[in-house]
């Protein structure tokens, strides 16, 4: 097979040259989006995309959405990425613009969301010459991208586009970066159409499950005594919610999410043991230690998830992992049975598989895990003082909210910290793609773009973004963008006045010496909420919440912004340190 | 240098018999740290050696050599990388080398037979009677002298790392003035082939 390259699709246009259109190929490059099905791009303009942003003036499909700051344009489109499925798509301009967007890229990156982002670069032939604005964007990007591209030839663009929509949204997903210099997106080649397809002799993502792996993971699964399954972001990204429910319809099995693949099983389904981690339940925690056969789909058995490796490994278990990306497996865990494979393809073979076989798995087999089980669930440990009259307690505004939406069409964004645990642990997240949220990275910030990405995209939809009054800081300044574009979203700030799950582990392990965690002289979040246009209402007593949460979701066509005074020492429970075994953890303030 | 081939090759295939490990077991041959060659083919593009080098660095593996250079089709680029880690390691090297979008084959040599060839550059001192010495250790080696002056010979040498090391060491060290080497370039034996 010959490399469909550059050269190819050179010659290709120049035997069509005749009568093929000239178009420049910033309005090859709008055409190629246009192409993609793309309705909106997050970006904020500048010197080297100033062609770009002409083409896209000339058109009116696309909506473009300006925001304040770069950082936040790849965040939107991230969000937007997450919610949707659909590959999110973010511009900026050269030097500082890839600058600011590289911590949203990292972000994108660590979760593998699917995204194309469109940078400017100084002229071709500037380029090395320390040019103003001009920096090494392909080499800056390149430890936190799938892959990127420098396009050098106005030609390329319509089939590098089509690379990197295609790279970003198969096999593990992740961003790509286009880097296009001023004069390619300036000048004015023939133009002969977007291509239909791409084929890349260097990139055949795996799709189809190993068949004889499948049947070796069945076996170990029906002969199981303690199973329990085990799923990450990788089953929302890949699609594959239905059939994970009908796996465990089928075999009533335990089922815990990571952080990152909450909302993969119903929350309020008893089969679901509750996230696990480094702040999962004791019942998720100490199933995963003590189980005989373990199902890991889409996940990647990180440092937050499993703990010390040493101790996860001193029980010993049987270890499936489903996982379309091969490195994934056998990387922090030694596994038994690796299935390279896209894991809506491999759980249907396997689905398949179990209809097929004459074993069955009865209720009656599993009856003293499960016994096991509703043992540790019976502890409650996620249980705190919810009566408490004279503090707002945290976990209280998660819960009030999430009875009042939990039957409504509602996203929930969050910032990273002590509120984005406990909206992990406290909001009953039942259907997929509705837990918004920086994972790999823990980027503080990203949930205010997060939200007006999710709610550009799904207008009727109510958006609420979870945070607190250090991560907001971080992004604040996107709430001007809500109003620009008209996205009401609901900010539920829970202010402690402390950097919060700093505070806890300075408590926690360095003897309760606040370093830097207190935020003094912070803003009147009503009056800057006001000031950008919006609503701002301060909450201070817990008898006041649910009101308050009421009088917000009412406001719909109005962003509002919610400074809850919350107890400046909750604690995030369970907890387990760090360098600790999952089942080492602490239950409450009563084991520090 | 036969045996230190054959005594991989041994190994190679103990390593293939064991079944995989589960977590408990943590293996200490696993742990070894050995030897691996590994081949490449990727796309004669603009910044794909960066990638590469880029992921060893910022995963924290071991380059001890590194060849690069086009292929009889020149759109393909063909590398040897020498490195060594334990067998984790490696597994994890050569599955993060296929993520990488423009490398179409990876190939750990040291799984099979494979031979491996290093050329070397030697600038040594030759005067009075080491001129008759170095030619004569030259022409041990196989090596060829391709430069000449009247203080100094420039030797040319090819061969396996080992025995490009065993030539230096049979020289009086005070007589080396210079040293290029190319690092290893590997290629499998017999009907092993690594095409796109």
């Amino acid at each position: 097979m010959k490399h469909n390259s550059a050269e190819n699709a050179s010659a290709a246009m120049a035997d069509t040259a005749a009568k093929a259109p000239e178009l420049m190929g910033a309005e090859i490059l709008v055409k190629a989006l246009q192409a993609e099905g793309v309705k909106q791009v997050w970006g904020y303009p500048g010197g080297a995309v100033l062609y770009i942003y002409d083409a896209l003036y000339k058109q009116d499909t696309i909506q473009h959405v300006l925001v304040r700051h770069e950082q936040a344009a790849v965040h939107a489109a991230d969000g937007f990425a997450r919610a949707t499925g659909e590959v999110g798509v973010a511009l900026v301009t050269s030097g500082p613009g890839v600058t600011n967007a590289v911590t949203g890229i990292a972000t994108a990156y660590m979760d593998s969301i699917p995204m194309v982002i469109v940078t400017g670069q100084v002229p071709t032939a500037a380029i090395g010459l320390d040019a103003f604005q001009e920096c090494d964007t392909v080499g800056i990007t390149r430890p936190i991208v799938k892959h990127n591209f420098l396009v050098k030839n106005a030609e390329d663009v319509a089939l590098t586009m089509k690379k990197a929509f295609h790279i970003a949204r198969s096999g593990r997903p992740g961003p790509v970066v286009v880097d296009i210099p001023k004069d390619v997106s300036f000048k004015r080649v023939p133009y002969t159409g977007y291509p239909e397809s791409v084929e890349m002799r260097s990139y055949n993502p795996v799709r189809k499950g190993h068949g004889g792996q499948i049947r070796k993971a069945l076996q170990l699964l029906l002969a199981a005594k303690r199973p329990y399954i085990y799923t990450g972001g990788g089953v929302l990204l890949g699609d594959a919610v239905a059939e994970l429910r009908e796996l465990v319809d089928l075999l009533g099995y335990p089922v815990t999410n990571t952080l990152m693949g909450l909302g993969a099983f119903p929350a309020s389904d008893k089969r679901f043991l509750g996230m696990l981690g480094m702040h999962g339940t004791l019942e998720a925690n100490n199933t995963m230690q003590n189980c005989d056969v373990l199902l890991a789909v889409g996940a990647r058995f990180d440092d937050r998830v499993i703990g010390n490796p040493k101790h996860f490994a001193q029980n010993e278990r049987k270890i499936i992992h489903v996982d379309v990306d091969p490195s994934s497996i056998s990387k922090r865990v030694k596994v038994d049975i690796p299935i390279v494979g896209d894991c809506k393809d491999v759980l249907r073979e396997l689905i398949n598989m179990i209809k097929e076989s004459p074993q069955r798995v009865e209720p009656s087999d599993l009856a003293a895990w499960w016994t096991t089980i509703e043992g540790w669930r019976a502890r409650n440990c996620l249980a705190y003082d919810d009566q408490n009259q004279e503090v707002i307690k945290p976990q209280k505004v998660i819960q009030t909210l999430w009875n009042m939406t939990k039957d409504a069409d509602a996203y929930v964004t969050s910032d990273v910290g002590q509120h984005q645990m406990w909206a992990a642990q406290y909001y009953g997240f039942d259907k997929p793609r509705r837990w918004i949220n920086s994972g790999g990275l823990g980027t503080m910030g990203v949930g205010i773009p997060y939200a007006m990405g999710i709610k550009l995209a799904k207008p009727e939809a109510e958006v609420y973004c979870v945070t607190g009054e250090g991560s907001v800081q971080m992004c604040i300044q996107e709430l001007s963008t809500c109003l620009q574009y008209n996205t009401p979203i609901k900010v539920l700030s829970l202010n402690n006045r402390y950097l919060g799950m700093v505070r806890q582990w300075q408590e926690v392990e360095y003897a309760g010496r606040y370093s830097s965690s207190y935020m003094d002289a912070l803003p009147d979040f009503v009056k800057l909420a006001e000031s950008y246009g919006h609503v701002g209402m301060l909450i201070e007593r817990p008898q006041d919440v649910e009101g308050a949460l009421h009088e917000a979701r009412n406001l719909k066509d109005r962003t509002v912004f919610m400074d809850f005074r919350t107890d400046q020492t909750e604690n995030v429970f369970p907890m387990v340190q760090a360098g600790k075994g999952i089942t080492e953890m602490l239950m409450g303030s009563e084991d520090l | 240098m036969r045996r230190a081939r054959i005594l991989f090759k041994e190994e190679s295939i103990v390593r293939r018999a064991r079944a995989l490990p589960c977590a408990g077991e943590g293996g200490e041959k696993r742990n070894q740290q050995m030897k691996h060659i590994i081949a490449v083919l990727l796309e004669n593009e603009p910044g794909a050696l960066s990638r590469v080098v880029g992921l060893f660095s910022a995963r924290g593996y071991n380059i001890e050599s590194l060849t690069v250079a086009p292929t009889e089709d020149p759109s393909l680029s063909r590398m040897t990388i020498q490195t060594n880690g334990s067998d984790d390691v490696i597994e994890q090297i050569t599955k993060h080398l296929n993520r990488l979008i423009e490398v179409v084959k990876v190939v750990d040599l040291t799984e099979g037979a494979y031979t491996e060839r290093e050329l070397m550059l030697v600038k040594v001192r030759a005067v009075g009677k080491e001129r008759e010495e170095m030619k004569r250790m030259g022409e041990i080696f196989r090596g060829r002298i391709i430069d000449v002056t009247d203080r100094s010979y420039t030797l040319e040498l090819t061969g396996d790392q080992a025995k490009n090391d065993a030539f230096l060491q049979a020289l009086d060290p005070t007589a080396i003035l210079e040293t290029v080497r190319t690092g290893a370039c590997g290629i499998g034996r017999g009907e092993r082939i690594l095409r796109a």
